[in-house]
């Protein structure tokens, strides 16, 4: 490792600590921004790992998040919490495995139209499950209160950051973003090419599972509306996009200033979320193309050029 | 023999919205998310002329197809026209063109949601039984088949048949030959994609005669068309009115036999069958 990369690691983890002393302030509303936060910053973050290299756009988000809601509902009364959260990222990651295989082989559209529905797919059948069963939802009783889901947040965002990091440098993530610049170059050159988008989509799909299963015992009460909101998948890929997916860091700038409006106008104007999502997805492919770190990038490039000029 | 019939009523619109996507797809090269938003604008015409002028459907669709040309020629040519000329390869279009339809398709909803309320919308238009072999049918969805057919065959005959229709046959198969023999590519695409944006608002016009809608029906719609359209082959007539009554039918029986709820899980079961073993669509060549 190079010096630049311990500065990295450190500045990280000094975050990290100052994220983490959040709850101690005590006021309900900031801890339940900070989870909110904290959920999309993992959820993001997972996301723009395996779209932001190959540029195929994952709808599917919701559906794993909801899978691994589910997942802790019903395992909850039988099996010990902590060991649910793996289970949940276990299912999650072969779903995700299945989806990719019978997708990932043929061209990005496929893929696109594929997660779109699936979410909604997956809550019809777990509502028609449950209507065989003849049970509406499930009770997810424990005693786990806000805070601590928000620092079980941040330490699976730091794991994923780690994880992010660690693709970046190896073959894996080289291979990805030749994926992305050209498939056919990367086919030629003796690249597994669906491999290695089915094995970042696993990674992403896990994620998103055992986000689901954190989340599940602040809900309390599940039921199939409220564990798959296709919403869900838009606002991370917004979020992704708006901040940039070119570095590790760049969904977290786009989650926090969304995350605040979004609740901003939810609160105020509950039927216009739909309408600022719409814009939001405007705004990103005309005004900022590659998010605030294209942006960043783009100024720090000009500073530069002008420096060499002088 | 119900389920055949009602199946292939339903797969005959399901056809008329798949067609106006193909074109969109087929030759614009645009992968519209925003179809099913169309469709629904065709249905609340057709729903507020009805019940406040009880104008006929069938009439109003020669008031909604010109005003969806026009609006959706003005989307091509403002929105996705500077898309199509600074995108790189077909894949970064791809993309741009993706994120761009769904903002224009949530855009439509927030409109329709803050101008119309999010309430589901129907009215009751020809509500009365007919009898076809033994069996009852409701009259306006017979009607909206024999619709959807008239159409559907209109547009496959005007495709093959005129000058027009040939030309933006060769821009669907290579738009870079087309435009060596003289076929101005832009202009045709920004037709096609006007034309495709018509045949879905008239298609939701049709279907609005028989099926309950509200404000955000309209993903559900383009999700089925994009099913369609992949099971078709991408700009095949023939593959996407075949694949259109498939759906139809196998969607119907899910429906009647195991469950109505369950019907865009029929669907998906469906598709992973196409994309396993015919992703290149019912009538297509394996590439080589």
């Amino acid at each position: 490792m190079k010096r630049a990369d311990w500065q990295n690691l450190g500045w990280g983890a000094a975050l990290l600590v100052v994220a983490a002393l959040l709850p101690l302030t005590g006021d309900g509303y900031l801890i339940s921004l900070g989870v909110s936060i904290a959920m999309y910053t993992v959820l993001a973050t997972s996301w723009a790992l395996f779209s932001g290299p190959t540029h195929y756009i994952s709808l599917a988000t919701a559906a794993f998040f909801g899978i691994g809601t589910y997942v802790m509902g019903s395992g909850i009364e039988y099996i010990n919490y902590w060991l649910l959260l793996p289970i949940a990222g276990l299912i999650g990651g072969v779903i995700a495995a299945l989806v990719g295989l019978a997708t990932l082989r043929l061209s990005g559209v496929y893929f696109v139209i594929f997660t779109l529905g699936l979410a909604e797919m997956t809550r019809q059948a777990v509502t028609w499950y449950q209507n065989q069963t003849g049970h509406k939802g499930t009770y997810v009783l424990t005693e786990l209160t806000d805070p601590h889901i928000y620092w079980q947040l941040l330490a699976l965002a730091a794991l994923v950051f780690l994880l992010g990091w660690a693709i970046g440098r190896s073959k894996l993530g080289f291979a990805l973003r030749i994926i992305g610049d050209d498939e056919d170059v990367a086919r030629h050159v003796g690249i597994n090419t669906a491999l290695s988008k089915v094995a970042l989509f696993v990674v992403s799909g896990a994620t998103a599972a055992i986000v689901g299963a954190m989340i599940a015992p602040r809900y309390i009460y599940i039921e199939p509306a409220t564990a798959f909101t296709p919403m869900l998948s838009f606002q991370v890929v917004i979020m992704a996009l708006l901040g940039g997916t070119g570095r590790l860091w760049g969904p977290l700038v786009g989650v926090i200033p969304f995350t605040l409006l979004w609740e901003a106008i939810s609160s105020s104007f509950l039927n216009q979320t739909t309408l600022l999502l719409g814009l939001s997805f405007l705004a990103i492919v005309y005004l900022l193309p590659g998010g605030f770190v294209g942006l960043y990038d783009r100024l720090r490039g000009r500073a530069k050029k002008r420096s060499a000029m002088a | 023999m119900d389920i055949l019939i009602t199946g292939l009523i339903l797969g005959g619109t399901y056809a008329l919205i798949a067609l106006g996507l193909n074109l969109q797809y087929g030759v614009s090269r645009i992968m519209n998310l925003a179809n099913g938003e169309m469709l629904v604008i065709g249905a609340f015409a057709a729903f507020t002329l009805f019940t406040v002028g009880q104008v006929s459907p069938l009439l109003t669709i020669f008031l909604v197809a010109p005003l969806a040309y026009v609006l959706n020629w003005l989307v091509y040519r403002i929105m996705l026209r500077p898309l199509v000329k600074r995108a790189k390869n077909r894949g970064m279009l791809e993309v741009d063109a993706i994120l761009t339809t769904f903002g224009l398709s949530f855009v439509m909803v927030g409109i329709m949601i803050w101008a119309f309320g999010g309430d589901y919308f129907s009215y009751s238009y020809l509500a009365r039984p007919i009898t076809v072999f033994g069996d009852n049918y409701g009259l306006n969805r017979v009607v909206a088949f024999i619709c959807a057919a008239v159409l559907c065959a209109g547009l496959f005959l005007w495709l093959n048949v005129s000058r027009a229709g040939m030309a933006i046959r060769a821009v669907a198969v290579s738009p870079e030959n087309a435009r060596l023999v003289g076929i101005d590519v832009p202009k045709l695409s920004a037709r096609a994609f006007a034309l495709g944006g018509a045949v879905t608002a008239v298609g939701g016009a049709v279907i609005s005669t028989f099926l309950t809608l509200d404000a955000s029906t309209g993903v559900m719609f383009t999700m089925k068309a994009l099913i369609i359209v992949i099971m078709g082959g991408v700009g095949d007539v023939r593959g996407t009115i075949l694949a259109a009554l498939v759906l139809g039918v196998g969607e119907t029986f899910v429906a009647s036999v195991i469950d109505p709820g369950l019907t865009l899980v029929a669907a998906y079961a469906l598709f992973i069958l196409i994309l396993l073993f015919r992703p290149q669509g019912f009538f297509g060549k394996k590439p080589t």
